[in-house]
C-alpha cells in the first residue's frame, strides 16, 4: 500500500488490434527500492517503463488498470497535468546516451531546464546543483562540460550527464531502461557501479529494465519476470537466485552466464517450457476476454 | 586560415558568377530582334538619324567591341547610359532597387511566419483535421504560381472587399519627406506611421502573393523535419520532464528542425525575388522588376544590363547570407 509506484492490473493493446502487448501487469516499487524487470526482448519491459512515464508510442493504448504514483492515479489526470506531476517526482535513465542530449543545446540547460522551468528553481541555484551533480558522477571540469555540446562528450560522458540531470530533481522515482547496453563493455561496469552508488546516496526507487540476471543480482533487491507482457514471477531478489518458482524463471536463470563457468551456460530456452507458458499466457487471455 | 581561404574562394566564384551573367545578358539581348533608337525616335525619322544615334551609343560596332567598351567603363564604375530614360544606369537602378527590396523582405517575413506558424500547428495537431487540412493548403499554394495569387489577390481585396490598394507603393496624393528610396524602413525610423500604414496597404498584396508559395514549402519541409523529430529520444526525454507538448516543439524539435528549411528558404528566396518582376508590373509597384520589363520592351540594352547586374548580386548575396546563418546556427559546424 505504501508503494512510491504501484501498477495494478495494466493491460495495453496495439491501436486497430485486439492483441495485448500488456497483459494485465502488477508491479510496485517500495520508496528507496530497486526492482529488476526482466524479460526477453519483444516481452514488453520497456513498454512498462514507458507507460509509467507517459511516453508510450500513440499505436499502444491503455485499455484497463491504474499506475499509482504516490498514491495517485496517473491515468486518470489531463494530459498537462500528468506530465508535471511525473516530471515533478520521476526521472529517466534513457537507453542510448548518443541519442537522448538534444544536439543544439548547451549540456549545462540540459540538466537545469527542469529543475528551473518545472520545479521552479532560480537559475543560480539550478547551476550550482548541476556542477554538484556532475561533480558527483565523476565528470572532470564541470564547468566545462556544462557549457559543451553533446557532439564534444564521449558515449560514457553523456551517460554520466543523463544520470546526474535524472538525480538533479531530487525525483522519488528513477526509471532506469537498459542505461548500459549501448556503451562499450568496459564503460558498462563503471556506469553501473555508478548508478548503483547515486541511487544508494540518494535513496531514490528504481525500476531497473534489464535483460541481463547478473545485473539485477547486484543492482535490485525486487524482481519482475516477464513473459509476452505477462509478469510471471514477482520475487525478492535473494529468493529468486535462491529458489526460483516460474518455470520460465528457472530456465532463464539457467540460460545466464556465470562468472564460475561461462562456457556451461548460453543454452536456449527449453521448447518445453516456452509452450507451457504460452498456454498460461492464451489461458490468460481467454479469461480476460470474459470479464 | 581556412575560414579565410573559403571566403575568397566564395568571392572569387561570386565573381566569376556576375561575369557570366553579364556576359549572357550582354550577348542575348543584342542578338534578338529589335532596335533600340529605332523605338525611341518618332517614326518617319530618316536612316541617317539612327545611323547617328546609333553611333552615339555605340552601338554601330561589334558586339565583343560593344563589349570590352562596355566592361572597361563598370570597371571605372560607369554603367553607361539609359537610351529610353537617357539617364545614367547605375542611379536609376540603385533608385528602384530599395522598393524591390523591401517588397522582398517583406513577402519572406510574411512567407516564413505563415509556413512556420502553420508548420508549427500541423506538429501539435498531428493527425487530427487540423494537420489535413493544413496539408490540403500546402498542396494549393504550392501548385498555384505568385502571379496567379496575384490575380485572385486583386479580385478578392481589390475588387470585391477594396481594403488593400491595388496599385503603386504609396498614395500619389501623400506628402514625401524621405530623402532615401528605402521609404518602409524611413517611415518608422520618422515615426510617420501614418506613411507607413500606406505603404503597408499597398506592399501587402504583392508581398503576400510572392509569399504563399513559399509559405506552403516552408511549411511542408518544416512540418516534415519536427515530425521527424518527434520520435527521437530527446524529445521523448523533454516529455518526461514535465514540459508541455507546446514547448517541446518549440524548445526541442524546432532549433534542430530549423536547419535543413533555412537552406530550402534560401534557395527559394533568389525564386521569389525573381517573381518581383511579373508581381511588380501587376500591381504597377515602382520596383526594379517593373523598370526591367520597360527596359525590355524598349531594348534600353544599357538598363537591362545594369538591372540583370544587380539582380544577379543580389542572389549570390542571399546564397552567401544563407550559408552563414547556417553555419551560425549549427553548433557542430560552429566549433568545427
Ligand atoms: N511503436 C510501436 N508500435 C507498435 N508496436 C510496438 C511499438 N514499440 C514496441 N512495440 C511492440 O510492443 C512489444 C513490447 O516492446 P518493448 O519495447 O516494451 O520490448 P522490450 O521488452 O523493451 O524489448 P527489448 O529488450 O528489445 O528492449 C513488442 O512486441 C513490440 O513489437
Ligand atoms: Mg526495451
Amino acid at each position: 500500500m505504501n508503494a512510491f509506484l504501484a501498477i495494478r492490473n495494466l493491460s495495453a493493446i496495439l491501436r486497430g488490434g485486439s492483441q495485448r502487448v500488456l497483459r494485465s501487469v502488477d508491479l510496485a516499487v517500495e520508496a528507496g527500492e530497486v526492482r529488476g524487470l526482466v524479460g526477453e526482448s519483444g516481452a514488453g519491459k520497456s513498454m512498462i517503463g514507458k507507460a509509467v512515464l507517459g511516453i508510450l508510442p500513440s499505436a499502444v493504448s491503455i485499455v484497463e488498470g491504474e499506475i499509482l504514483l504516490d498514491g495517485r492515479n496517473l491515468l486518470a489526470m489531463p494530459q498537462k497535468e500528468r506530465r508535471r506531476t511525473i516530471g515533478t517526482v520521476a526521472a529517466l535513465i534513457p537507453q542510448d546516451p548518443l541519442t537522448a542530449l538534444n544536439p543544439s543545446r548547451r549540456i549545462g540547460r540540459q540538466i537545469t531546464d527542469r529543475l528551473v522551468d518545472i520545479l521552479g528553481w532560480t537559475e543560480a541555484n539550478a547551476s550550482a546543483r548541476a556542477l554538484e551533480l556532475l561533480d558527483e558522477v565523476q565528470i572532470q571540469n564541470p564547468q566545462r562540460v556544462m557549457a559543451s555540446y553533446p557532439h564534444e562528450l564521449s558515449g560514457g560522458m553523456r551517460q554520466r550527464v543523463l544520470i546526474a540531470a535524472a538525480f538533479a530533481a531530487n525525483p522519488k522515482l528513477i526509471i532506469a531502461d537498459e542505461p548500459t547496453t549501448a556503451l562499450d563493455v568496459t564503460v558498462q561496469k563503471q556506469i553501473l557501479k555508478l548508478i548503483r552508488e547515486m541511487q544508494a546516496r540518494h535513496g531514490t526507487a528504481m525500476l531497473f529494465v534489464t535483460h541481463d540476471l547478473g545485473v539485477v543480482s547486484k543492482v535490485c533487491q525486487k524482481l519482475s519476470v516477464l513473459y509476452s507482457g505477462k509478469v510471471v514471477e514477482d520475487r525478492a531478489v535473494s529468493e529468486f537466485f535462491a529458489e526460483p518458482r516460474h518455470a520460465y524463471s528457472k530456465a532463464l536463470l539457467a540460460a545466464t552466464p556465470k562468472y564460475t563457468d561461462p562456457f556451461a551456460s548460453l543454452l536456449p530456452v527449453d521448447e518445453a517450457v516456452i509452450a507451457s507458458v504460452d498456454a498460461e499466457v492464451k489461458a490468460a487471455d481467454r479469461e480476460w476476454r470474459h470479464v | 586560415m581556412t575560414l579565410l581561404r573559403s571566403l575568397l574562394l566564395r568571392l572569387a566564384t561570386m565573381a566569376v558568377t556576375l561575369f557570366g551573367a553579364a556576359v549572357v545578358v550582354f550577348f542575348v539581348i543584342r542578338v534578338v530582334p529589335g532596335n533600340p533608337i529605332a523605338m525611341m525616335l518618332p517614326p518617319g525619322a530618316s536612316e541617317t538619324d539612327i545611323a547617328r544615334l546609333s553611333a552615339h551609343y555605340g552601338l554601330d560596332r561589334s558586339i565583343p567591341e560593344q563589349f570590352l567598351i562596355w566592361l572597361t567603363g563598370v570597371i571605372h564604375g560607369d554603367f553607361g547610359t539609359s537610351i529610353s530614360l537617357r539617364q545614367p544606369v547605375m542611379p536609376l537602378v540603385l533608385g528602384r532597387l530599395p522598393a524591390t527590396l523591401e517588397l522582398s523582405i517583406f513577402a519572406l517575413v510574411i512567407a516564413v511566419i505563415i509556413g512556420g506558424a502553420s508548420a508549427l500547428a500541423g506538429t501539435l495537431w498531428r493527425g487530427t483535421k487540423t494537420e489535413a487540412a493544413i496539408d490540403v493548403a500546402n498542396g494549393v499554394g504550392l501548385s498555384v504560381p505568385d502571379f496567379l495569387w496575384a490575380l485572385v489577390l486583386i479580385l478578392l481585396f481589390g475588387v470585391l472587399m477594396p481594403i488593400f490598394h491595388i496599385s503603386g507603393r504609396i498614395s500619389p496624393s501623400a506628402e514625401l519627406p524621405f530623402v532615401t528610396q528605402f521609404y518602409v524602413f524611413e517611415s518608422i525610423v520618422r515615426l510617420r506611421f501614418d506613411l507607413w500604414w500606406d505603404l503597408l496597404k499597398h506592399m501587402f498584396m504583392p508581398a503576400l502573393a510572392l509569399a504563399i508559395p513559399l509559405a506552403a514549402i516552408v511549411s511542408q519541409l518544416l512540418k516534415q523535419s519536427l515530425k521527424e523529430t518527434m520520435h527521437l529520444d530527446y524529445v521523448v526525454l523533454a516529455r518526461t520532464k514535465g514540459y508541455s507538448e507546446n514547448h517541446v516543439i518549440l524548445s526541442e524539435s524546432l532549433p534542430n528542425a530549423v536547419l535543413p528549411t533555412l537552406t530550402l528558404i534560401g534557395v527559394q528566396f533568389t525564386f521569389l525575388v525573381g517573381g518581383t518582376v511579373i508581381i511588380e508590373r501587376l500591381f504597377s509597384y515602382e520596383g526594379l522588376g517593373n523598370m526591367a520589363i520597360d527596359a525590355v520592351i524598349n531594348r534600353d540594352l544599357p538598363l537591362i544590363q545594369g538591372i540583370v547586374l544587380v539582380f544577379a548580386l543580389m542572389f549570390t548575396l542571399i546564397n552567401l547570407l544563407v550559408d552563414m546563418t547556417y553555419a551560425l546556427l549549427n553548433p557542430r559546424l560552429r566549433h568545427a
